[in-house]
């Protein structure tokens, strides 16, 4: 390593934490879990999760976590994920391509707004109506 | 790509001990033949602090905690978790009816608040970049570039930090001390002797963040003007020796230790010390005379050594988790530090749990947490279901604190108030089996031993007392000899010239006070209670309970118990060393102690 100056310590610290954050569970405050048996897999839960990582990191969102779980017994719709935020319901996915897990990203994570197409069980009473707006 | 998953594996001392080196081998072997190893990163960390239950192994962002963990299960950890998805449900820690459990609901997480093992268990402490992004050498850069020496100070000031060797002495106003003194050279010393029996707080933070303890040394020699830095360790902690060498090179490499640092004008530099492992030398004068190349020795202060320290120059000595707090002071600020505690007490303190108690490890709480929560919620309780008795802080220079006094807010008057002292952090937990006689032997012959023998109260008060105690524990004592304890005691707690010799009674004069009796039962009847002091006890079998099972003659270790099946037992009171284990054995309470 060669000797740093002010600026380059600063600076990797600033790359290097993204990568520890993701370790700290602490202080996270959304979490998204996918269903990653061998059915997700088979389905191309991979692709989903490296696309929900990729999306998380483009928009700096260290505050959501990304687990992966067993199958969630809905195998037919996989792959499946469970998007928990504050302020939202539990919400599970199915069929979840790359392309909805970056939908999902910027719309219920950012936008706080359900991805409506694809939203699997029965949300919450409560929200049913604005899911019905906001959908189809 | 960025990583996905991090398997992070305890790499303390105790968790070596129990084969996590070849687990963490093994587990990089497995990630690469599953094709992983770009998703998946290996990490060797320190201390998790359950040392109770290694090897522990965490794996993010799951937060699936594995524990017992054996190298051979590395393969089944990568092809289920990793692979599939599917957490080893047999090694998951569990909670009461087999509950699984992520490392949030453990109770004995619950209660801590980590400021000192901030990145133990977190970070790989080989690796400085990992340092850096928790806010690593961040303190050292706002020092360096923002604030003058008062500066500071005033924050340490406002924190309320307290010495955590044991005696507590205001870390500010050490510093004060060094710094108005004007010398041609001054030095910091970290003091990381730690030697009480069942103590391994500083052990564990060195293995584990080795890089606070150098940043906050630096910032220890900017404030005061040192630009020469020890860290006086054992040389039985060669894990620690290790990460301290790896570390202090890459700082060297990196620019943050040595000439002009970061650029700034500073320059500070900093040596390992090897000391052989004499407690005597964890007290500051004798700790600098071992440095200096002499006979570890104290001499009598003032001066201190932050005036007059090593080589007869100014000299700060702090021990390892006073250094571990600092750097978080100074970026989180005084204020904030100062918030967490009681109202003499700031911040918070580890202490390493010992003893007859579930969950054996390494625990951060703030200051003001009670015994009762220590021992009870995150220390599991006592093992086995039986009974609390007594626990005691400060190891060997500490006392025993009862049950009545469970509830008390930890902090230093509070303890001290108890007769015992905060200490460095070893926390020894017994239970109904143990006896105070025979506890209270143990540490003074610990003390006697490890006395300098420099000064009379000392090495003749301590040698005094421990025969006194051999005495009651094998029924020659009499009424006189606790009077004769207290007077020796008192002697030596106020004659001594340091605070090996004067803190030694500490624990006969708590015991005294808190457990008279069992001391009168050894003296008047000559019977031990708890069946420790094996002159005072013979086993016998109650010929009316004994039902002929066979177990206690099965366990008997010298095979002194004869008797044929479904008829009564007998022991040979001859051949019997007395251990207890046909006591323990017998279900029908035919085996008597008396």
């Amino acid at each position: 390593m060669k000797k740093l100056t002010l600026q380059d310590l600063r600076d990797l610290r600033e790359r290097k934490k993204a990568e520890i954050a993701r370790r700290d569970t602490s202080g996270k405050t959304g979490e998204v879990i996918i269903g990653m048996g061998t059915c997700g897999i088979a389905a191309g839960a991979r692709a989903a999760f490296d696309a929900f990582v990729e999306e998380l990191d483009k928009g700096g969102l260290t505050h959501v976590v990304v687990k992966q779980t067993g199958c969630m017994g809905l195998c037919y719709s996989e792959p499946t994920v469970e998007v928990r935020m504050p302020g939202m319901p539990a919400t599970v996915y199915g069929t979840v391509t790359a392309d909805v897990a970056r939908k999902i990203v910027n719309e219920h994570i950012l936008a706080g707004r359900l991805v409506g197409d694809h939203v699997f069980d029965k949300p919450a009473a409560d929200i049913a109506p604005t899911l019905a707006r906001g959908a189809k | 790509m960025a990583y996905k998953h991090f398997i992070l594996v305890c790499g303390g001392t105790a968790c070596e001990s129990c084969k996590s080196g070849a687990l963490h081998d093994n587990l990089v072997t497995a990630v690469r033949q599953n094709g992983l190893e770009g998703s998946v990163q290996v990490v060797k960390t320190g201390c998790f602090g359950f040392c109770e239950q290694g090897s522990v192994v965490k794996v993010l962002p799951e937060e699936a905690f594995y524990v017992r963990v054996k190298p051979e299960d590395a393969a089944e950890i990568v092809a289920e978790h990793l692979v599939k998805g599917r957490p080893v449900d047999r090694l998951l820690y569990k909670v009461g009816a087999g509950k699984l459990s992520s490392i949030d609901d453990i109770p004995f997480y619950q209660k801590q608040f980590r400021i000192v093992l901030r990145n133990c268990g977190l970070i790989d402490p080989e690796n400085i970049e990992e340092y850096i992004a928790r806010e690593g050498y961040a303190a050292l850069e706002k020092v360096l570039f923002t604030m003058k020496p008062d500066d500071v100070i005033e924050e340490l000031r406002k924190s309320g930090l307290r010495g955590r060797g044991g005696a507590g002495f205001p870390t500010w106003r050490k510093w004060v001390f060094s710094k108005d003194v004007k010398a041609d050279q001054k030095y910091i010393i970290c003091n990381a002797d730690e030697g009480d029996p069942g103590a391994y707080m500083d052990r564990s933070t060195l293995e584990g963040d080795p890089h606070s303890i150098l940043e906050a040394m630096t910032i220890a020699g900017y404030t005061t003007g040192a630009t020469q830095g020890y860290i006086y360790i054992r040389a039985e902690y060669p894990l620690a020796i290790k990460r301290l060498e790896i570390a202090i090179g890459q700082a060297r490499a990196a620019g943050l230790l040595g000439e002009n640092i970061l650029g700034s004008g500073f320059s500070f530099d900093l040596e390992l010390r090897l000391g052989a492992g004499a407690f005597v030398c964890g007290e500051e004068t004798a700790l600098i005379a071992s440095i200096e190349g002499k006979r570890g020795m104290p001499i009598p202060r003032p001066p201190f050594p932050a005036v007059r320290g090593l080589w007869g120059k100014p000299t700060i000595i702090n021990n390892v988790e006073t250094f571990a707090n600092i750097p978080v002071i100074l970026l989180k600020g005084g204020d904030w530090f100062g918030s967490i505690g009681t109202a003499t007490s700031k911040g918070t303190k580890v202490f390493a749990l010992t003893g007859k108690i579930n969950n054996s490890g390494l625990i951060e709480v703030p200051m003001g947490t009670t015994l009762r929560e220590i021992i009870f919620d995150i220390g599991g309780g006592i093992k086995d279901g039986k009974k609390f008795k007594a626990a005691q802080t400060g190891g060997p220079s500490g006392g025993v604190i009862p049950e009545q006094f469970l509830d008390t807010p930890i902090d230093y008057e509070s303890l001290g108030a108890l007769g015992s002292i905060m200490g460095s952090g070893g926390l020894i937990v017994m239970d109904q089996d143990d006896c105070m006689v025979d506890v209270n032997k143990f540490y003074l012959e610990f003390t006697v031993d490890e006395s300098c023998g420099k000064c009379a109260p000392c090495r003749v008060g301590g040698r005094t007392m421990y025969n006194l105690l051999v005495g009651i524990s094998e029924g020659r004592g009499s009424v006189a000899d606790i009077d004769q304890l207290r007077t020796v005691a008192h002697a030596m707690n106020k004659a001594s010239l340091c605070g090996l010799g004067q803190t030694a009674p500490n624990p006969v004069m708590s015991a005294l006070k808190y457990f008279g009796d069992e001391y009168r039962v050894h003296i008047k009847d000559h019977k031990c209670p708890a069946g420790k002091c094996k002159a005072l006890v013979t086993y016998s079998i109650l010929a009316e309970k004994c039902i002929g099972c066979t177990l206690c003659a099965r366990r008997c270790p010298v095979n002194c118990i004869s008797g044929a099946r479904r008829q009564t037992h007998v022991i040979d009171l001859s051949r019997c060393i007395k251990c207890g284990e046909c006591y323990d054995a017998c279900k029908f309470e035919a085996v008597q102690r008396g």
